[in-house]
């Protein structure tokens, strides 16, 4: 069975994987379906989307009405076991007590990571994306272009299936003809979105999320994506054909157990699994990379959870896909006489440059959405259809904003399944004094549900010196191994860059005839959220084209060891106001075609 | 995400209002006994709990109202959702029931209600006991709004009745929250989703028509 105990692993792999999410999921599925032998380690337990999403569950099903707790830190029925903000046993630390200070980090200990709970959000980075430094002197350039990912942007967008259209904006690039999957219509309130935000030159398109909105074409899909590798064609298009299209309800956060969104565990690893080339171990928690003297991987030793023994575990090759800041954990606690800093490390650059999406929220109330006729707006439940990509380049480029990069907005709309909060905070809308009960609270109820609407804006952040991890000089886990500390500072780059995602956002509410459900704020620094809080923390193992400043190489593949790769969010020298995800899993694919062609010519 | 946050009561007002409580009931002794909120002892349902199953309040930790609790809780809970011609009471509904294990619960979030509420439902029993010689859940429906009206409005309420405003407001939306979120509160505020459709058509051309782009 390719789920296996820490006993019965082979006494060696072609390649031992790091993680199980969409980064791991992604490698794991390229490198078997060419055949390699693959050993995945996940330090969560295993985790079956079919059998265990909450399907249709409503909130007094659920105790407390589903609110979050210490237990489930997002709500009760989220797609996160055994996972969140704090984990008991399994502390990180920050350097400082500052509360503008702070770096706030999600873990996921689950087979599939966050790919089970993520909002499917899948925008590509642009070409300026990909080149910052050159735009605005600022940051860093990846050594890599657009035009070197964008095959894989095509093949992962075939593979997950993401709705989406190709509209021609600048930096937002479209897809090749017959990627992209049916955009589902908009909600009312994104109707009004894109119907006012002309007024104020705001442009409001489809949202690209990783849902089926009709099932995928598995018999063309396949060849296109394994050209003369029939076996890989044929487990594709069998995986493919198990996965069910939207049928519009329950929320994607949930996981889904018709497969009709894209979670690592019912898309990436059903065809891996399939292929008998891969080995998945849970409760396996990672604690150093093994090196021979000639400074080669030679495996992983990790903590088995369950027997709490220590294994060791060996491959020709390596791929950490731990998200980004477990993989500089991972890397940082690989000391070796060679390696006294950490493995890696020679350039002293890992754990450095943290970046997450700089994100501030707003809401409005509109007149217009109250009373509505009740309507079905569920869709592609739990995120948007539509959204605003950056508009501003030009007016950037010129210098008139006073910041550096750009934002997106995402909306969540009113009318969905109510929960604690459905009908609350209506007292100030009613022009009445004091707050409501009895038949009149009910008449306010049914007037306002779904009259508000939610606008979170998230941006890019120019990479800094203050934004790192290290290792925590006393702190350990209840494994013993050491735990990270981080420093955090916003720069004023993004501080100002938030000030104008509350202005924009007020004038949008503004242009739909909206109210502003609190003061408006032009103060960044009060509104910014937490670092790390978005859960789009990438870097730390950053990409470069020199050795000097940075980790790994253009094909993900650490400077100093040849046959160690970084699949996951570390390898980004700098965020754009794109969603991580999706870059992740293309750069993860590249790096796994790199490492598959090395193994081939018998470099590794 | 939901836009609006759910209501807080803030760290000063939540300890003025519990001052202005232990000097009220220092003088109520019918009041006191049993109604200062004991330690929850219980555990929390863990971080991997079964999440197909149904869970009814009192499934996961104990329950903690005695019956004069419970009994002006279900007034007051009717008091805020009564039953109207499209939707039934609060209490038919298992709202009570709800504010009971959302009081009991283990976790810090809802300790602050758990004193807030107990301490309420004490001062409304009492208020009324003073003014009308009965329990709240006793009296008329006139001198339950009675009541309701002297602590319903920040704006307009006795100086001393800043504390009963607050809990007003948070027992309100307690209420509305275990009510709105059932099948029946789901309904009556026009939420129709949740359930499996072919396609997704978006809006429909009546709603086009009220928001003005048919």
């Amino acid at each position: 069975m390719p789920h296996i105990t820490s006993d019965k692993t082979k006494p060696t792999y072609d390649v031992i994987v790091v993680g199980s999410g969409a980064s791991g999921g992604q490698t794991a599925y390229t490198l078997t379906m060419e055949g390699a032998k693959v050993l995945m380690l996940e330090a969560g337990r295993n985790y079956d989307p079919v059998t265990e999403t909450a399907m249709f569950q409503i909130n007094s099903q659920a105790p407390l009405r589903g609110v979050a707790t210490p237990d489930k830190q997002r709500e009760f029925y989220d797609a996160s076991p055994n996972s969140g903000w704090t984990i008991p046993g399994e502390p990180y630390t920050n350097a400082t007590k500052d509360p503008q200070r702070q770096f706030r980090w999600w873990r996921s200990r689950q087979l599939g990571g966050r790919s089970n709970h993520w909002g499917r959000i899948a925008l590509r980075n642009g070409p300026y994306d990909f080149k910052p430094y050159s735009r605005d002197g600022l940051g860093f350039d990846w050594p890599i272009s657009y035009d070197d990912v964008a095959p894989y942007y095509d093949k992962v967008e075939m593979l997950i299936g993401v709705f989406g259209t190709n509209d021609g904006m600048e930096n937002s690039p479209d897809s090749s003809p017959g990627v992209l999957l049916p955009a589902p219509k908009f909600r009312a309130g994104e109707l009004l979105a894109r119907h006012h935000g002309k007024k104020v030159g705001i442009p409001v398109i489809s949202c690209r999320r990783a849902v089926l909105s009709v099932k995928q074409d598995a018999d063309r899909i396949p060849a296109k994506l394994h050209p003369g590798n029939a076996k890989a064609q044929r487990l594709l298009a069998e995986s493919m054909r198990l996965r069910a299209a939207c049928f519009w309800a329950t929320d994607c956060h949930r996981g889904c157990s018709i497969r009709a969104n894209y979670q690592s565990p019912t898309v990436h690893l059903p065809p891996a699994l399939a292929s008998g080339n891969l080995d998945i171990v849970t409760h396996a928690m990672a604690r150093e990379v093994t090196v021979n003297d000639q400074g080669k991987a030679t495996g992983v030793v990790y903590i088995d959870k369950i027997t709490k023994q220590e294994h060791r575990v060996s491959a020709r090759a390596v791929v950490l896909a731990a998200s980004s800041q477990e993989t500089v954990r991972l890397l940082l606690n690989s000391k070796s006489n060679r390696f006294p800093q950490g493995l890696a490390n020679s350039s002293g650059k890992v754990g450095k440059y943290i970046t997450d999406s700089v994100a501030s929220s707003f809401s409005g109330q509109f007149p217009v959405l109250e009373s509505l006729p009740a309507h079905n707006e569920d869709g592609a439940v739990g995120g948007p259809h539509a959204y605003i990509p950056w508009w501003l380049y030009g007016d950037q480029k010129a210098g008139k904003l006073g910041f550096p990069r750009g934002y997106h907005v995402e909306f969540s709309f009113g009318r969905k399944m109510p929960g604690m909060a459905a009908v609350t905070g209506f007292d100030s809308l009613t022009g009445r004094a004091g707050y409501a009960y009895g038949k009149q609270f009910k008449d306010d109820a049914r007037r306002f549900y779904g009259s508000t609407q939610g606008f979170t804006a998230q941006g890019a952040m120019v990479p800094n010196e203050d934004c790192y991890s290290e290792l925590d000089p006393t702190v350990k886990d209840q494994w013993g191994i050491p735990v990270l500390r981080y420093h955090w500072k916003w720069s004023e780059h993004e501080i100002k860059q938030v000030a104008h995602q509350q202005k924009m956002i007020a004038a949008l509410i503004e242009a739909m005839g909206g109210r502003y459900t609190r003061k408006t704020e032009t103060d960044g620094a009060k509104v910014i959220r937490d670092g790390g809080s978005v859960i789009h923390e990438v870097g730390g193992a950053i990409m470069g084209a020199d050795p000097r400043s940075s980790v790994t190489d253009k094909w993900s593949r650490t400077w100093d060891v040849k046959n160690l790769y970084v699949a996951d969010g570390g390898v980004f020298a700098n965020t754009a106001s794109k969603n991580p995800t999706l870059t992740i899993m293309a750069l993860a694919w590249r790096a796994a075609d790199h490492l598959l062609d090395e193994m081939k010519k018998g470099n590794i | 995400m939901n836009p609006i946050e759910p209501p807080r009561l803030d760290r000063r007002t939540a300890i003025k209002w519990m001052m202005t409580a232990a000097a009220s009931m220092a003088v109520m002794d019918h009041v006191s006994s049993g109604a200062a909120p004991a330690a929850i002892s219980a555990k929390g349902y863990g971080m991997d709990p079964d999440l197909l199953k149904g869970y009814n309040p009192g499934d996961v930790w104990p329950l903690t109202f005695n019956s004069k609790q419970k009994r002006v809780t279900v007034a007051l809970c009717d008091v805020m959702i009564p039953a109207d011609e499209k939707s039934p009471k609060a209490s038919d509904l298992g709202v009570p029931d709800f504010i009971d294990e959302w009081i009991s619960s283990p976790y810090p979030g809802q300790a602050g209600d758990r004193k807030i509420v107990t301490e309420g439902l004490a001062w409304i029993d009492a208020e009324s006991q003073k003014r009308f010689q009965r329990d709240f859940a006793d009296i008329k429906p006139e001198q339950q709004t009675a009541i309701c009206d002297a602590i319903c409005n920040p704006a307009a309420a006795k100086p001393e009745h800043k504390a009963a405003v607050a809990f007003f407001k948070r027992f309100r939306d307690l209420t509305a929250g275990g009510y709105y979120t059932t099948p029946q509160g789901m309904r009556d505020i026009g939420y129709v989703g949740n359930v499996a459709m072919a396609s997704f058509e978006g809006p429909t051309p009546e709603v086009l028509r009220h928001i003005g782009l048919a």
